[in-house]
């Protein structure tokens, strides 16, 4: 593609508008022509600029708000990659500006923006040091919406990394009385899995070759353009066919479709006696599992959440816990399915695990933001059920719409606790804020005192509950269900965990809200939610209950690519898995699946 | 071969090939002439050294990128020639190498005339040791016979010697000058052994014959006697190479002598000597790596880099003195270096392209380090300057006062500890990339793995000592006693500290430059 053709791709402007904005004015921002002093201008920078990217992003995924449809933004329906960025970077190692969104990643980067600029707006209590809180708070929120967006493993990895610098900074400045060590601690368990994941990547990039993929393949995968056309696309795929050493890619969705070969060289390749696959997929799981997080790994996230100020622990539960399981369910899946199938239980018993655990955990809890940042591992454990769930392996019979439901339930999930937690996390916040203490024993009566507040922050936590008619219930449903179909054991604790979730839940809003009157310290404080509060509440809340009863809103962007994705990857379990050098051992187990029904 | 034809063809290959190849040494050579003569002459006593030193090296830099600008780019063999009668080599790595060294004296240069250290009344002195070492790690670079090996780094090393004892004043100064020369004369004391070994064994010096040799003599059906000799040998030449990398176990020096000598000794040392060092390692690891010795090479190198690599790592945990912690921060560093020139000799055999990549690798991560390290050492430098310490917690609470210097340190450490979108990542990236295409390509698969595994262990737990310099400067609070002074980044200094660490992060970002550039010394490895 000649540079200038390259430079007018419909979506180059809008997508790097999307991510790079924020870097942008936090650049600005950083100058030292912005006096220190002048807090009230650099909030309302961030501020507008996070409603501006948000617009932005709307303006991507719901063209029908702003008019007719251009070729930039989303159209519903439509499983594919949509709105294609592709310029080179290096060439030295095929490394490419490549973005795009489609139905897994458009929600979840306008639920980025969404929340990024309620955070924005939660920031205003922060007081020390605003101008570079604000500077990093921008730079993080770059590299959270890169991640979403990129299509390039190196681009990848490198909005994956900017993101680490700036929260250990946001939590270690602007944090509690612990924040020290919550911030080390966070930067070290994620960096630890980013190596590892590092280390994944360069053995996924050395091990593929792009000279194995059809013509239709790499057009598919964006490896050639698709908007290039007649003798520039015949010399793009012979420059690949031509190559005599083999070409190695970085391209995510050229990587799926080589993971997705019969004859796939990650699972030819072998290391220390497992296939490279293997290897990938568990370096990749747990690197991203770090994030999720999920029990044992899940360490970090109680200290951090409890030491973050309010909005980062908004961001840290709304967006940066769904990396972990946009990344599973992007890359670890499609690029290794071999491993994904044959490690299918170890997925789904970590989410139990850390479902159940994370309850429990948070059924212990005094502190109330410790109990809130446990109800979040223990909601993202459905996320991993319900991606682990490979109902394929149930029998010889594929119910691949068995685990298009779990997936389906596990984004939709993702979508819920981004609101939910964020609401959670927002509204202990706003108690914090008024009585510096979040002593659970030590509240009670609030309701009598913040009634409108009350009000809110119960329809909040009754959403992160689970409670149909809010968002919280349709993904834990949908896991639930599909998961019967891979363990019937594993949908019975999952269904059950609903009940201590409903106990810790329940117990904090007793403790906190209801009770006669407010005992603890600095009761005097206890003034109504302000005009600010309440417009970053009332979004929340709004669309807690949206989503519950009009679920469809969001499944109308995600059913079709997660459909897609599951039924490819079934297909391939039909084709390669059980291909016929493997029937016999295939055609036993099935049944001994069919008789131990 | 009468006498007459002789001297005829020694000269037409001095005149004719070797000289014209060997500008920026000559250049540098007149400069240092000029310095001691600015010192001498009444009339040229009141010239500004650095300026004198500063117009030299920039003739020097320029030969150098002409030199590499005119290799062939398409035939990878031809740029090589031998230049005088074979003592020294001139081919990609020598004049990339070359010019890395002179790219770094114009900065260093200009850093040690904004950071005051030398004085005017030392400037001569300073300037002419500096670029009298910096012509030894020249030679370094391109040695292709033993005896211009170790002339070469006795000639790197004896001045810097003097200029580790350069603050006169000070007995810490003096201790490290000591200890350095004396730590150094025993490591060229063994090298010299060794070197004398390999010699006799193989009878000759010339590298490229040596090689020739050894397949004959380390052969199927090798006495054990002679194998035996060939190994001590090489180990004892590893030693020299070793002390000139600070690699472990002959890093000692190292932090004693980063400590006590002055923050621009320790810029010196630990970028110039560490590209140079790395350089003539690629040389005899490529030079002496036959089929028969190879295995041996990249065992000793591997090993060797593990554990200079994890040593220097934990060491550097519990270090309070900002210039210790980045003598262990090079330590360690040499480590890494070590890993990319394992991976490359170990695919030397089997797949040279990968060989070549690794080599491209090493180059980069040289290059981008000058940068990096330079950066820290230079805010070390103005710090000192401007608090009157190098110790960690005197930095305290820095960021109230002067945030400039706070992002451009946490620009720097985060870059040597490798994280996007910095240089230090991309080097470390390739690094890791090459010891990944070693393993999928099948040379020394255990040895490579192991690597690869100590390296991302390592990389992890470096994060927590340069953090916590990070932490100390932004989460605490200010000593009480400190003065108000601030390090505004609207000055000189700032302006150094900003010219430093912007390729830090553009390096990271459009590297295509650079590693072109590198790709040009991975062509030694053809």
């Amino acid at each position: 593609m000649d540079p200038t053709a390259s430079l007018t791709q419909p979506a180059l402007w809008p997508l790097t508008a999307i991510v790079f904005l924020p870097a942008l004015v936090a650049a600005f921002l950083s100058l030292p022509i912005i006096p220190k002093a002048r807090e009230e201008f650099i909030r309302w920078t961030s501020l507008l600029t996070m409603a501006v990217v948000f617009v932005l992003s709307l303006w991507m995924a719901w063209p029908q708000l702003f008019g007719a449809t251009g070729p930039a933004q989303f159209r519903l329906g439509e499983p594919g990659m949509q709105a294609v960025v592709k310029l080179p970077w290096i060439d030295a190692f095929g490394i490419e500006y490549l973005l795009g969104v489609d139905g897994i990643s458009m929600p979840l980067v306008v639920l980025t923006t969404f929340l990024s600029m309620l955070a924005a707006a939660a920031s205003w209590p922060i007081t020390k040091h605003v101008k570079a809180y604000h500077v990093l708070f921008l730079l993080l929120v770059t590299g959270m919406l890169g991640v979403f967006v990129s299509l390039d493993f190196f681009l990848f990895y490198v909005f994956w990394e900017v993101m680490l610098l700036p929260m250990y900074f946001l939590i270690g400045i602007w944090g509690g009385p612990r924040r020290e060590y919550a911030a080390i601690k966070f930067f070290l368990y994620t960096l630890l899995g980013s190596v590892l994941m590092l280390l994944a990547i360069l053995m996924l990039y050395f091990t593929s070759d792009l000279r194995l993929l059809s013509d239709d393949q790499l057009i598919a995968a964006h490896v050639v353009s698709p908007a290039v056309e007649g003798a520039a696309r015949a010399d793009a795929l012979t420059a690949v066919r031509s190559a005599k050493n083999p070409v190695h890619t970085f391209n995510l969705l050229a990587l799926a479709q080589l993971g997705q070969l019969p004859s796939s060289p990650f699972a030819a390749a072998e290391v220390w006696g497992m296939s490279l696959e293997k290897w990938a997929f568990l370096l990749l799981l747990i690197g991203f599992v770090i994030k999720v997080p999920v029990v044992p790994v899940h360490t970090w996230l109680p200290d951090a959440h409890v030491e973050a100020p309010t909005p980062i622990s908004m961001i840290l539960a709304g967006v940066l816990l769904k990396l972990g399981g946009y990344g599973i369910l992007r890359i670890c899946y499609p690029i290794c399915p071999g491993a994904g199938l044959a490690f299918a239980w170890l997925v789904c018993g970590l989410g139990v695990v850390s479902m159940v655990y994370g309850a429990f955990a948070a059924l212990a809890q005094k502190d109330f933001k410790r109990m809130v940042a446990y109800s979040s591992v223990s909601h993202m454990g459905y996320v991993m059920l319900g991606l682990g769930v490979w109902s394929a392996v149930a029998g010889n019979e594929y119910r691949w719409d068995a685990w298009a439901q779990g997936v389906n339930g596990a984004m939709f999930q993702m979508l819920a606790h981004g609101i939910s937690s964020a609401g959670m996390f927002f509204m202990v916040g706003v108690l914090y804020d008024r009585v510096h203490h979040r002593n659970l024993e030590e509240f009670g009566g609030i309701f009598n005192r913040m009634p409108v507040y009350s009000g809110l922050a119960v329809a909040v936590f009754f959403a992160g509950l689970g409670l149909p008619g809010l968002c919280g219930f349709i993904g834990e449903v949908l896991v639930t269900l599909s998961s019967w179909n891979y363990s019937r054991t594993l949908a019975v604790i999952s269904a059950f965990t609903v009940i201590l979730t409903a106990a810790y839940i329940l117990w904090a809003i007793q403790r906190v809200y209801l009770g006669a009157e407010y005992k603890g310290p600095h009761g005097d404080h206890l003034t109504p939610i302000t005009a600010r509060e309440l417009a970053i509440a009332a979004p929340l809340v709004f669309f807690a209950i949206l989503f519950g009863v009009a679920p469809q809103i969001l499944f109308n962007y995600v059913t079709p690519t997660v459909n897609r994705q599951v039924e490819t990857l079934a297909d391939w379990t039909r084709r390669v898995h059980d291909a016929p050098p493997v029937a016999p051992a295939v055609a036993q187990r099935g049944a001994d699946g069919v008789g131990s029904r | 071969m009468n006498f007459g034809t002789l001297i005829t063809n020694l000269l037409n290959d001095t005149v004719a090939v070797s000289l014209p190849l060997f500008r920026p040494e000559l250049a540098l050579a007149a400069t240092i002439v000029l310095l001691l003569l600015c010192r001498i002459l009444p009339v040229l006593r009141h010239l500004d050294s650095a300026l004198v030193a500063l117009g030299g090296v920039g003739f020097a830099l320029w030969y150098a990128w002409c030199d590499l600008r005119g290799l062939p780019v398409g035939d990878l063999a031809a740029g090589r020639q031998e230049l005088f009668t074979g003592l020294i080599v001139f081919d990609s790595l020598t004049a990339y190498v070359r010019l890395l060294l002179m790219g770094f004296l114009v900065l260093y240069i200009l850093f040690t005339r904004v950071s005051g250290i030398p004085d005017r009344e030392d400037g001569a002195d300073f300037y002419s040791l500096v670029l009298g070492s910096t012509l030894g790690m020249c030679l370094m670079a391109s040695a292709n016979h033993l005896l211009m090996l170790f002339m070469a780094v006795e000639m790197a090393s004896v001045p810097s010697y003097a200029l580790a004892g350069l603050l006169k004043g000070r007995r810490a100064s003096s201790e490290a000058a000591i200890k350095y020369a004396v730590y150094g004369a025993g490591a060229a004391g063994i090298m010299l052994y060794g070197l004398s070994l390999l010699a006799g064994v193989l009878g000759t010096c010339h590298l490229p014959s040596m090689a020739v040799e050894l397949s004959k003599v380390a052969g199927v059906g090798a006495a054990s006697g002679t194998v035996m000799v060939l190994s001590l040998g090489g180990l004892m030449l590893a030693v020299g190479l070793a002390f000139k990398l600070s690699a472990v176990p002959f890093h000692f020096w190292c932090p004693d002598v980063f400590e006590g000598a002055a923050a621009e000794v320790g810029a010196f040392l630990s970028v110039a000597s560490k590209a140079a060092a790395v350089a003539l390692l690629l040389r005899v690891a490529f030079g002496l790596g036959v089929d028969e010795s190879r295995q041996f090479i990249v065992y000793a190198i591997g090993l060797m880099a593990a554990v200079t690599c994890t040593l220097g790592n934990l060491a550097a945990y519990g270090q309070t003195n900002m210039k210790r912690l980045l003598a262990y921060s090079t330590i360690a560093h040499a480590g890494y270096l070590m890993m990319g020139v394992a991976a490359a000799v170990a695919m030397a055999g089997v797949f040279p392209a990968g060989s070549r990549a690794a080599v491209t690798a090493v180059a980069f991560y040289l290059g981008t380090y000058v940068f990096m390290n330079l950066g820290a050492f230079a805010i070390v430098a103005l710090l000192r300057n401007t608090l009157r310490s190098e110790e960690i917690s005197a930095y305290a609470g820095l960021v109230r006062t002067s945030p400039g210097i706070v992002v451009a340190t946490a620009v720097v450490l985060v870059s040597l500890i490798g994280l996007p979108p910095l240089a230090g990542f991309i080097s470390k990236f390739l690094i890791f990339a090459s010891l990944v295409e070693a393993i999928t390509s099948g040379a020394e698969r255990p040895l490579m793995l192991l690597l690869l595994v100590i390296g991302g262990i390592n990389t992890v737990i470096s994060l927590f000592y340069y953090l916590r310099v990070l932490k100390v400067m932004t989460f605490d609070p200010p000593p009480a006693e400190r003065a108000h002074e601030a390090f505004p980044l609207v000055s000189l200094p700032g302006a150094l500290v900003t010219a430093l660490v912007v390729p830090v992060v553009a390096f990271g970002i459009f590297w295509s430059g650079l590693y072109a550039c590198a790709q040009l010394a991975g062509a030694f490895a053809s």
